[in-house]
C-alpha cells in the first residue's frame, strides 16, 4: 500500500468504519444514560436562589474561590486546550469542508496561520497538563490507564495535523493519512471512555444542579 | 540531422548563447551547481561524444500517446524539442517513418549496435493478465518486449504515470492486470517521470543529466527526480496565499474563482501532489491547470485515478458513508435493549426488597 492508497483508505473505508462505530456508540450510550431514569422526588421543592440546573451549568464552568490559585495548571491549562481544540477542530477551513460534507452546513473559517498558532498553544497546554499529572503525586495516584490513554488519543490528532501542515518528519500525504487515522481512533474510542463527557457534560451538570436545587442546595 | 547538437541548433536559428543560457537554466532547475550548466552544454553540444548521438529506444505499451504528444508538441520550436530531435531516436512507433518488420529491424539493430549503452524510454503500463495478451507488438507481449529490450539498456526512463505507476490502465478494477516498469524490471536503474502527461522540461532535464554525467539524477522514494518532484503543487501554488487566508472558490465560476482564490474546496489535489507544474508551467510557461481555473488532479502520484474523486476536497470522505445509518440504527436498538434490561434489573431489585422489622434487628 503506497501513501496515496493509505490516504484514500482512511478517507474512505476507515472513515466509514470509524464514523459508524462512533455513531453507534454515541446513540447507544445516550439512550442508555437518559433511559435510566430516577425516582420522582416527592418532597416539596425548596427554593434557594442560585440552586438550579442552569445555575450549576454556569457555576461549574468557573473555578470555585481559591481553587484557581491552588490548581492553576488544571484550570488554565484545561481551559486553553479545550478552547484550542474547539478552534482548531471547528474553524480550520478543511475541517469545515469535512463537516459540510457530512451535515450540509458550513460556516466561515479562520486564516490558517492563526489556526497554526492555536494548534501550537493547544499542544503546549496539553503537554503541560500531562506533565502536571505526572508530577503531582495526588493526580498521579488518581490516574488510571484510561486517563493516559484518552490523553494520547486526543493529543495525536492535534500533533499529526500540525505536523502535516508544517511538513515535519514525514511527507505531507503520509502525515495527513496518519492524522485522519488518529482522528478515527479518537472517534472509535470516544463513546466508550470518559471522553464521552463531550456529550454528557452539560446534561449531567444540569441534572446535578436540578436534583440538588430541589433540596435547596446550590452545588 | 547529423553532427554536433550545436550545429543543429544553429541551423534552427538558436544561438550558442541561447543554448548556454538554456543549459544554465536547466542546471539551476535541477538544483545543480552553476558549473553543471556548462558541463551540460559541453556534453550535449561540444564533446565528440555528441557527434554520435546517443541511441534512445522508446517503447509504447498500454498508453494513449499523450506523453509523446506532450514532448513533441511542447511549443514549437523549443529547445526541448530540438534536443529531443538531436538524440538518435532509433525506435518510436508514433514518430518513425518505418512500419512493420522494418520498424522491428530498426529496434533490433539499435539494440545490437548500442548494447549496454542505449537509453530505454517506456510509456504505458505493462499488462500481465491473460499472459500479456491485452497488448502485443509484432506478436510479442509487452512483458516479453520489455524484458528483452531492458536487458541491454544502460538505464530506463518510465515516461508518464502509466509506465511509472501503472496509471489509468491500472485504475480499479484493473482489467488487464496492468503494472509499472519497476514492477517488472528490478536490475536496471529506472527513473520515473510521472504525470499525465509529464512536463517536457522534466524529460529534457533528465535526458541532459544522463548525457552529461552518464547517470540518472537524484531521486525520491518513488524514483522521481527530486529536482522536479521535490515539492508539492500546493506549496508552490500562486493561489496558496488565499488558502492561508481561508479564501476559497466555491464553484468553478464564482467571484472567488475569478479572483484567483484557492481551489481546495473544488477538489484540488495540490497538497498531496509532487510535481513542478506550479513553477515550470505548461506550453512554454503560458499557464497550468490551476491557473486555468481547475484544481490539480494529482496525476503524478500513484493511483491518482482511484484517490476518491477529482471534485471532492481532500478533507472530505472519499466514499459515501454507507455504514452510518445502519450503525445509528444498531446503536439505537442496543441503547433501547440495554435500557429495558436496566429497567428490568431495577424492577427485580424493587420486587426482591425485603422489609426489615424491629424484630429482625433484635434477633
Amino acid at each position: 500500500m503506497n501513501e496515496m492508497q493509505f490516504l484514500t483508505w482512511v478517507r474512505g473505508t476507515g472513515l466509514n468504519i470509524a464514523l459508524g462505530i462512533f455513531l453507534l456508540g454515541v446513540i447507544w450510550r445516550l439512550i442508555e444514560i437518559y433511559g435510566l431514569g430516577r425516582k420522582k422526588d416527592l418532597s416539596a421543592p425548596r427554593n434557594v436562589s442560585g440552586a438550579s440546573g442552569w445555575n450549576t451549568m454556569f457555576r461549574r464552568s468557573v473555578p470555585p474561590e481559591g481553587m484557581l490559585k491552588k490548581s492553576p495548571v488544571s484550570y488554565i491549562g484545561g481551559y486553553i486546550f479545550h478552547l484550542g481544540l474547539f478552534v482548531v477542530l471547528f474553524l480550520f477551513a478543511p475541517h469545515i469542508k469535512f463537516f459540510e460534507s457530512l451535515l450540509g452546513i458550513s460556516w466561515p473559517g479562520l486564516p490558517s496561520q492563526f489556526i497554526d498558532l492555536v494548534a501550537v498553544v493547544t499542544i503546549a497546554a496539553m503537554v503541560v497538563v500531562l506533565v502536571d499529572r505526572i508530577n503531582k503525586p495526588v493526580k498521579r495516584y488518581l490516574s488510571t490507564f484510561e486517563d493516559w490513554f484518552t490523553w494520547l488519543v486526543t493529543f495525536l490528532p492535534v500533533l499529526t495535523g500540525w505536523m502535516a501542515v508544517q511538513h515535519l518528519l514525514l511527507p505531507y500525504t503520509t502525515m495527513l493519512a496518519l492524522h485522519i487515522l488518529s482522528v478515527e481512533i479518537l472517534l472509535i474510542v470516544l463513546p466508550f471512555t470518559k471522553l464521552f463527557h463531550a456529550f454528557t457534560l452539560w446534561g449531567s451538570r444540569w441534572y446535578n444542579g436540578q436534583v440538588n436545587g430541589h433540596k435547596g442546595v446550590a452545588v | 540531422m547529423q553532427g554536433p547538437l550545436i550545429d543543429t541548433l544553429a541551423r534552427q536559428g538558436v544561438t550558442r548563447r541561447t543554448f548556454f543560457k538554456y543549459c544554465a537554466t536547466l542546471a539551476s532547475l535541477m538544483a545543480l551547481p552553476p558549473s553543471a550548466g556548462r558541463a551540460m552544454a559541453e556534453a550535449m553540444a561540444a564533446s565528440p561524444a555528441a557527434v554520435k548521438r546517443p541511441s534512445v529506444i522508446w517503447l509504447p505499451f498500454q498508453e494513449c500517446t499523450g506523453c509523446t504528444e506532450s514532448i513533441t508538441r511542447s511549443h514549437s520550436p523549443t529547445i526541448e524539442g530540438l534536443i529531443f530531435d538531436a538524440i538518435s531516436l532509433d525506435y518510436q512507433e508514433t514518430l518513425m517513418a518505418a512500419a512493420g518488420h522494418q520498424a522491428e529491424e530498426a529496434l533490433h539493430k539499435a539494440m545490437k549496435d548500442n548494447e549496454g549503452k542505449y537509453l530505454l524510454i517506456v510509456d504505458g503500463s505493462i499488462p500481465l493478465g491473460l499472459d500479456g495478451a491485452y497488448s502485443c507488438i509484432a506478436g510479442k507481449s509487452n512483458l516479453e518486449t520489455l524484458k528483452e529490450v531492458a536487458k541491454g539498456a544502460a538505464a530506463i526512463v518510465a515516461m508518464g504515470s502509466c509506465a511509472a505507476f501503472g496509471g489509468i490502465p491500472k485504475a480499479n478494477p484493473n482489467p488487464t492486470g496492468a503494472v509499472s516498469v519497476s514492477d517488472v524490471i528490478k536490475d536496471k536503474p529506472i527513473i520515473n517521470i510521472p504525470g499525465c502527461p509529464p512536463i517536457p522540461v522534466v524529460m529534457t532535464g533528465v535526458l541532459a543529466h544522463f548525457l552529461t554525467f552518464g547517470s540518472l539524477p537524484e531521486m525520491d522514494s518513488k524514483g522521481r527526480p527530486k529536482a522536479f518532484y521535490g515539492e508539492t503543487i500546493h506549496d508552490r501554488c500562486y493561489r496558496r496565499p488565499f488558502y492561508d487566508q481561508g479564501k476559497f472558490a466555491k464553484t468553478f465560476d464564482d467571484e472567488g474563482a475569478r479572483k484567483g482564490w484557492c481551489l481546495f474546496e473544488l477538489g484540488c489535489k495540490g497538497p498531496v501532489t509532487y510535481n513542478a507544474c506550479a513553477t515550470v508551467k505548461w506550453n512554454g510557461g503560458t499557464s497550468w491547470p490551476v491557473e486555468s481555473g481547475h484544481g490539480c488532479l494529482g496525476c503524478s502520484e500513484p493511483d491518482f485515478w482511484d484517490a476518491g474523486g477529482f471534485y471532492k476536497a481532500l478533507s472530505m470522505p472519499a466514499d459515501p458513508l454507507k455504514m452510518v445509518s445502519a450503525a445509528a440504527a444498531v446503536g439505537a436498538a442496543a441503547g433501547v435493549a440495554v435500557s429495558f434490561a436496566n429497567r428490568a434489573k431495577k424492577s427485580a431489585a424493587k420486587a426482591g426488597h425485603e422489609t426489615t422489622t424491629l424484630a429482625d434487628l433484635e434477633k
